[in-house]
């Protein structure tokens, strides 16, 4: 604030203090400070007289003391313009003190698990490090993968052992950390209507689902030209793009013949956002450590 | 020596006295900040909403949005390790109205753009309850089935310029195209994926 306008808040608001105080002494009843007297203020409506009183004692000196605490706050902390008040507190300063306090308590019990790998974070020694990874994934996962990590449509279950981008410990922090963008194409345009339910089915007899034999035979050649560069030649997947196993029965966006027809004809975008911005390292470690533990135990 | 029956009898007097007392907080807690850097200066490196973020801002208060969610991080740490940086003045030099907020039925919002995915806010505001079971948010389905025409986008554009958001002479002129024939929900996740993302001048890390 500027020298003119930390003057121009400091006179305002000790002039209005005092001129409350001057307010309050000039029109008080001096002469007459009693709780009550046989005064009246001499009109009568209807037969109902005023009491000419004095304002109560106790409410006058509810008065004075608002304006003492009025007076010790402004001196304590910061109100008058630019003086800092003789506390030096600021909002900034109490935040900052409470994270220097967080970091003194936490930084060794993180340090400590830091300097474990995901596999030892697994045993019962460790256990309040799990928990601790629990804890944030419950903060900052569940809205997506669930409060049991079991996943929602098109938010992968974390607690079976089917990993799109992998599941070794690596594997999943690089997931936390730079998050993931999965792109199956559109492929309506390139198979047609018909071209679709075809790979559709011969897609769904991957997984043992009865369908019908000529088009999966239709879809097989369909599939060999155009899936198998990304889900890979016998449609297991390739979990450096991402491209989910098309053989073990789990899906992401549902299983019937119409959600697979419609994964297949308008293609799929699935995004994990990256959380090296959000996060620190040793905290990403933690919930690696328990999104691991919930397909190893 | 005044009497206080003299200010009781004197509404003139007494209105006089009242205005002074009350025009003493406004002069020493407002007028200030209409001359205060911090208050008047955009943070370093900030942007404008785009034409599509700032129809989702409006179908964000149309739906009422600000009423259970604030737009305002504390300078607690309890804040801060949830949400991210405590918000500024300066973010919200362009905010015409703020949206602030004043409670939280649901978590603040001032830095909620990037940390959950596209497809996510979709089925968020389709149903709520779809990804998050205990959720008593309304579910926004009208929003996926309205288009917005974007006839009067400009306009919001220009009168926003005029109260000093700096959006250039293009993306007013290309503002109608920006929007036109989009799906409200499109607006309104451009938008809430924007919160916070318009500068990058804070760490968000904790």
């Amino acid at each position: 604030m500027s020298s003119f306008w930390g003057a121009w808040v400091t006179v305002i608001t000790l002039a209005v203090i005092f001129g409350c105080t001057w307010l309050l002494f000039q029109t008080r009843k001096s002469e007459t400070f009693k709780e009550s007297t046989d005064t009246t203020v001499g009109h009568v409506y209807d037969g109902i007289e005023e009491y000419d009183n004095p304002l109560p004692r106790w409410w006058f000196q509810l008065f004075v003391a608002t304006i003492i605490f009025g007076l010790v706050y402004l001196a304590l902390y910061p109100g008058l313009g630019n003086f800092k008040g003789l506390l030096g507190w600021t909002s900034t300063g109490q935040w900052e003190e409470e994270l220097q306090h967080a970091e003194e308590v936490y930084k060794p019990v993180f340090a400590k698990y830091a300097a474990l790998s995901i596999e030892d974070l697994q045993t019962e020694e460790n256990k309040s490090g799990l928990q601790m990874g629990q804890r944030m994934f419950a903060n900052n996962c569940t809205l997506c993968h669930g409060a049991a990590g079991t996943g929602a449509y098109g938010f992968p279950n974390l607690t079976d052992d089917d990993w799109l981008y992998g599941g070794a410990p690596a594997t999943i922090k690089q997931t936390i950390t730079n998050g993931r963008n999965g792109g199956m194409p559109p492929w309506g345009p390139v198979l047609g209507e018909e071209g679709v339910r075809d790979v559709a089915s011969y897609v769904l007899s991957l997984s043992g689902r009865e369908v019908d034999p000529d088009a999966a035979q239709r879809g097989a050649t369909q599939f060999q030209a155009l899936c198998t560069a990304c889900h890979g030649q016998d449609a297991k997947g390739t979990q450096a793009l991402g491209a989910p196993n098309l053989t073990d029965d789990i899906w992401l966006y549902g299983g019937s013949f119409e959600a697979v027809t419609h994964t297949i004809r308008t293609g799929r975008a699935g995004m994990m956002p990256a959380h090296k911005d959000l996060l620190s390292d040793d905290k990403i470690h933690l919930i690696a450590a328990y999104v691991y533990s919930l397909s190893h135990n | 020596m005044i009497k206080h029956e003299t200010i009781e009898k004197n509404i003139g007097l007494m209105v006089l006295l009242i205005i002074l007392v009350i025009s003493g907080g406004g002069l020493a807690e407002i007028v200030p900040l209409f001359f205060s850097t911090s208050t008047t200066q955009p943070i370093q490196g900030m942007r404008p909403y785009t034409a599509l973020e700032n129809e989702g801002r409006d179908i964000y208060i149309r739906e009422g949005c600000h009423v259970c969610h604030t737009q305002m991080i504390r300078p607690f740490r309890a804040e801060t390790e949830r949400y991210g940086h405590y918000s500024t003045a300066n973010e919200d030099v362009w905010e015409h109205p703020f949206l602030w907020g004043s409670k939280r039925t649901g978590p603040d919002l001032d830095r909620v753009g990037g940390r959950y995915s596209d497809d996510w806010h979709r089925a968020h505001l389709y149903n709520p309850r779809d990804v998050v079971p205990q959720s008593i948010m309304p579910s926004f389905p009208w929003l996926f089935e309205n288009r917005i025409s974007g006839s009067d986008t400009a306009a919001k554009l220009t009168v926003l310029r005029k109260l000093g958001v700096p959006y250039t002479d293009e993306q007013i002129e290309d503002a109608q195209e920006a929007v036109s024939g989009k799906y409200e929900i499109d607006a309104l996740v451009a938008y809430l994926q924007a919160l916070g993302k318009t500068h990058s001048e804070y760490s968000n890390k904790r």
